[in-house]
């Protein structure tokens, strides 16, 4: 039998019970549209990962004290005191692929003004910290070099301290807040960053010289972290490694023995989020995978019910010169028609879904044409083979006892 | 005149468990081209064992069966098949129609099978069919808007489509009430008069009397085998009967 004689057969009988029809491709139709829409999702927020991490600044470079640390997130305030000023200079006169250096030191307390107050971080950088970090200043200026030789009690604030303290839509530059009681002046405001990917709020913080946060608030003169970039996305890893060579050498550590400190690069937290973020797709994909399988198992069942309620059907086709080999196709197709155009569907409803919830929620979702091709070959390969039992079971029929079957 | 069918000494066993069941115990008949035959007998003496034989689909125990001259001894199972396609239309008790289907799809249903026939001639082959059989009017019902006389036309004109050398039927008036049945028998007739071999089981005589020539069997036997002297014609017969309901 010719293949537009055998797809007109399995058309016909398909027609013969729609709404059966339909009904069985439903766990075909659910199952695909599950697996488009969770590896969007899974797909998406991979990217918008990546996104977000790389706005922070895709060449950046972070240097803290002490050894290897988790996932390349820094364990705390460390109260190691191994990186300093000259650390910095001897990285800046020795590395050539290293662009931008700030010193970082950090102290949370508590900011105040008039009868406001509010629980916050000040972080005390060099100007390139701007540059690195990919900040940028909505009104007002940067400290100036002057300014951090001298210590000078001067700061720039973000949004959320800003709301929490002065209230919606105010300008505070030029007015003196106090954080943990030593007066500052607000010389500039920065522009709004939003949540970052890790859900921190990137806005609420306070900017200040190095050297003020050191001598004034907390009274130190080591650093806590470094901030550094790469001159460029590519020269990251070798800045990374000269970073290491220079501070082994400047902390007179011996071969074989371990790091002092730990130098993470963006691009290594990159991989990391992504690995995670591509197990939580895989995750996804399986628990999607399961639900077509069984969209798969229940074409099986109503092909066996259907095989069965035929029987007399598959008797006539026999005695008017259907053999097994066509009978057996015809089931097959039946199966695999089923299995594929419930695979369309699912596939459009899959991608309708995934836009819709990435307009509700506002999540990025991404579709693949590799999970939209992958996902049509699966269901064509759902087809034949939970229709190869059922077709079998037809085509090995008797014709007499078809025929005689009530 | 041609021999279409040749059965020589021909037995059919059935085995079920410890049992053997004999339904043909050595038959042989001969049917020419052109015949009308009715295979009679009582209740479990071998028709439909015979007829399924006859039709490819079954294979004998012992014996010979030559059909238009091919020996069907060894032939496969496709073989069988193709055979069924090219040279055999079939006429079933109960119709076997496929249900929400049109007639006309139905009647078209062989020709699916048969390759070498296109989607346009195969459309043509059926309404030549359903006209054959004066249900022309009926292509597009499916077999419930139809009456069981129309339906066993359906089944008929779907026997006829294959142009087969003899078109076998099983009790193909079992389901239908007296003038229905005769009409069928007319039909029948009327596609004998033209040439068709018409292989007819039945176990009513009053059916038989149709025909042109009977065999009776009995026990796997056949106990008589003669040509009929006093042929009825339906058509006749019809226009006696007393009419009902205003009929025609
Ligand atoms: N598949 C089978 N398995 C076992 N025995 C069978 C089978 N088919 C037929 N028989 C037996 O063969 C014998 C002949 O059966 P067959 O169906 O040919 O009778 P029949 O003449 O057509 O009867 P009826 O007029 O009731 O249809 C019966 O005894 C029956 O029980
Ligand atoms: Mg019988």
């Amino acid at each position: 039998m010719n293949y537009s004689n055998l797809i007109k057969i399995a058309i016909n009988a398909l027609r013969r019970n729609k709404l059966r029809a339909f009904l069985t491709m439903l766990g075909i139709i659910i199952g695909v549209a599950s697996v488009i829409t969770m590896l969007a999702i899974g797909q998406g927020s991979k990217k918008s990962i990546q996104d977000q991490v790389s706005s922070m600044g895709s060449n950046m470079l972070f240097v803290m004290p002490g050894g290897q640390a988790m996932g390349g997130v820094q364990m705390g305030n460390s109260d190691s005191k191994s990186l300093t000023l000259e650390d910095i200079e001897a990285i800046r006169s020795q590395s050539t692929s290293v662009g931008k250096l700030s010193p970082v030191v950090r102290s949370s307390g508590q900011v105040i003004y008039g009868n406001k107050n509010a629980p916050t971080s000040i972080f005390g950088t060099n100007t390139d910290y701007l540059d690195i970090r990919k900040i940028t200043i909505k009104s007002g200026r940067m400290f100036t070099e002057a300014e951090i030789k001298s210590a000078a009690k001067v700061c720039l604030i973000g949004k959320t301290v800003i709301t929490n303290v002065f209230g919606e839509n105010v300008d505070p530059t030029g007015l003196e807040i106090r954080f943990n009681s030593i007066p500052i002046k607000i010389i500039g405001v920065l522009d709004e960053k939003g949540q970052s990917t890790f859900g921190q709020d990137q806005d609420d913080l306070i900017l200040a010289p190095f050297t003020t946060v050191q001598k004034r608030i907390l009274a130190i003169t080591n650093i806590q972290n470094i901030y550094a970039s790469a001159v460029s996305e590519d020269k990251s890893p070798l800045a990374k490694t000269e970073i290491e060579t220079i501070l082994r050498e400047k902390h007179k550590i011996k071969e074989g023995a371990d790091d002092d400190f730990t130098v993470r690069s963006q691009d290594e937290l990159i991989k990391t989020f992504s690995s995670i973020s591509d197990i939580l797709t895989v995750l996804l994909g399986i628990i999607a995978g399961i639900s077509l399988l069984i969209g798969g198992i229940g074409i099986m069942n109503i092909m066996y019910v259907s095989v069965t309620e035929r029987t007399r059907e598959i008797g006539l086709r026999m005695s008017i010169g259907g053999r097994g080999i066509d009978i057996l196709m015809q089931f097959l197709t039946e199966s695999i028609l089923l299995s594929v155009i419930g695979g369309i569907i699912g596939i459009l409803l899959g991608i309708g879904a995934a836009s819709g919830v990435g307009k509700m929620m506002t999540w990025p979702v991404i579709v693949m044409p590799q999970s939209v091709i992958l996902s049509f070959l699966v269901c064509t390969v759902i087809g034949v083979f939970f229709g190869w039992y059922p077709a079998r079971k037809a085509a090995n029929l008797d014709p007499i006892d078809a025929l005689r079957y009530e | 005149m041609k021999k279409i069918i040749e059965i020589k000494n021909l037995r059919k066993d059935f085995h079920v468990g410890e049992v053997t069941v004999h339904a043909l115990r050595g038959v042989s008949f001969e049917i020419e081209e052109g015949e009308f035959v009715a295979i009679m007998g009582s209740s479990g003496s071998g028709k439909s064992t015979m007829l399924n034989i006859i039709g490819c689909l079954d294979k004998p125990t012992a014996g010979e069966y030559l059909l238009d001259e091919i020996n069907m001894s060894n032939m496969t199972k496709n073989e069988l098949a193709l055979l069924r396609n090219r040279k055999l239309g079939f006429v079933f008790q109960s119709y076997n129609l496929l249900p929400r289907t049109t007639a006309l799809e139905n009647v078209e249903l062989p020709l699916l099978y048969n390759n070498t026939i296109k989607a346009k001639e195969r459309r043509q082959l059926a309404i030549n069919a359903l006209e054959s059989v004066g249900l022309a009017d009926r292509m597009h019902h499916m077999p419930n808007q139809l009456s069981g006389g129309q339906q066993q036309r359906v089944a008929i004109a779907r026997s006829l489509v294959n142009d087969p050398v003899v078109i076998l039927a099983d009790e193909a008036t079992g389901n239908l009430d007296t003038r229905t049945s005769y009409e069928i028998m007319a039909l029948f007739q009327e596609l004998n008069q033209k040439g068709k071999t018409i292989v007819f089981v039945t176990h009513e005589p009053d059916i038989a009397r149709f025909t042109s020539s009977s065999i009776i069997f009995k026990d796997g036997h056949i106990i008589h085998q003669a040509k009929s002297i006093d042929k009825l014609e339906a058509r006749q017969i019809l226009m006696e009967l007393p009419v009902e309901n205003g009929y025609e």
